[in-house]
């Protein structure tokens, strides 16, 4: 039977489908693990975007990856509740992030203004002397920025 | 627990965004632009999600059938979007006029809906209000853009608002459940959410060069709420349904 840290570690192998350097946990999407007296496992999971398609495939890796921890049972919950932040992602989470190219998104209090969406720090050359080009990007969580420093264009993981 | 009327509610909130987020989907390799064909794109994905998660509160807390089936699988009639969200793309100043009635309206509403007695919706609310914070950024950066460029844009701008003002004023259209909604805490009025919205709209079309159109209220094009649509909505679920209609248990 495996304890609420080992399955912590085994979700560690679960990556987001989309940017894949990163896990489900340090992305900070799962909110509980709760373990039955038989051994049983119920992870909650919390989506980054309401529609983001990543989520059915990050619940099916969570319960392969469980089942061959030799889970017998598992479920994957959903939950809305205290919704999701990208002040969730880890340091160790943004590091990958920047890493992977992805501009980490920069850390807010309360509300989410225009000044912080539009904050982006290149990923190349770290400067942040760079304006947003599209809110939007090539999925739900990435928005377009171009750096007038190394005049690179680069995507940032969206603060939400 | 008045669930009619919180079934109202949910069932409004879900078909707004299912239909105008098909609608904004068609955009989809199409745009003027690249950037706007994206943009246009990600709302879609953003309206769509949004739908699926108020249809699955009907499904696991109130009974109703699955979000598919609820996408998917009811006519016409059954829908409770306002009928904006009906209409074909049009051109882009109808989309984009469209596009910054609607999420400008619908952050007023999920403001609201943040401190709504119903704790799920609340919850869910919280979340939702700021993917629409980007909605709202590219609403507000377009209209003034366009707005304030050159005179063709400015009246292309100004003939679709003409046109889709009646329409949009009717998101706010009252129903019989909204005195239980108000008394149970659930939402504020739909007459507040409207006041609210005309104040914030009126800033942006000024700052726009743009003028909010005079609307007499009996020519408020009400009836989406009550399940009277115009005849765009059932052209569009017969696309939308074709393959649910053939196999309901189809997958991609």
């Amino acid at each position: 039977m495996l304890t609420e840290a080992d399955v912590y570690a085994a979700l560690e192998e679960v990556k987001d489908p989309e940017i894949p350097v990163i896990s489900v946990v340090e992305l900070g999407v799962i909110r509980d693990v709760i373990i039955g007296t038989d051994g049983s496992v119920v992870v909650q999971l919390t989506p980054t975007f309401a529609g983001c398609p990543a989520i059915n495939h990050m619940k099916e890796n969570i319960v392969q990856v469980l089942t061959a921890h030799g889970v017998v049972t598992s479920r994957v919950d959903v939950m809305y509740n205290e919704p999701w932040s990208t002040n969730l992602i880890s340091p160790r989470g943004r590091e990958l992030l920047k890493d992977f190219g992805l501009s980490p998104p920069p850390a807010f209090d309360g509300m989410l203004t225009l000044e912080v969406l539009q904050n982006a720090i290149c990923p190349k050359c770290s400067s942040n002397n760079t304006f947003m080009m599209n809110a939007f990007g090539p999925t739900a969580c990435r928005a377009v920025h171009h750096c007038r420093n190394c005049r690179e264009t680069f995507e940032q993981f969206k603060p939400l | 627990m008045n669930t009619v009327a919180i079934k109202d509610l949910l069932y409004r909130l879900a078909d707004d965004d299912l239909i105008l987020g098909h609608r904004e989907s068609e955009w989809t390799g199409i745009g003027p632009i690249l950037e706007e064909d994206i943009a246009f794109s990600s709302m879609a994905q953003d309206e769509i999600g949004h739908a699926q998660a108020y249809y699955v509160i009907l499904n696991e807390l109130f009974g109703e059938a699955t979000p598919d089936a609820l996408a998917f699988g009811r006519k016409s009639d059954d829908f409770r979007c306002c009928q904006l969200v009906e209409f074909p793309i049009g051109d882009y100043a109808f989309s984009l006029m469209r596009h910054v009635l609607y999420d400008l309206a619908e952050s007023v509403r999920l403001e609201s809906l943040t401190k709504s007695s119903f704790r799920p919706l609340a919850e869910l609310a919280k979340k939702l209000l700021r993917e629409e914070r980007y909605h709202q950024m590219h609403a507000t950066i377009w209209a003034k853009q366009l707005g304030l460029s050159t005179p063709e844009a400015n009246q292309r701008l100004q003939a679709a608002l003409d046109f889709a003002y009646p329409y949009a004023l009717a998101l706010f259209e009252p129903t019989v459940n909204d005195a239980a909604i108000v008394a149970e805490g659930l939402q504020a009025s739909e007459a507040e959410l409207e006041y609210k919205w005309i104040e914030m709209l009126s800033q942006l079309l000024a700052e726009s060069d743009l003028r909010l159109p005079v609307v007499p209220d009996k020519t408020v094009r009400y009836g989406g709420r009550q399940g009277m649509h115009t005849e765009h909505l059932g052209k569009l679920l017969a696309e939308m349904d074709e393959v649910f209609a053939i196999d309901e248990t189809a997958v991609w």
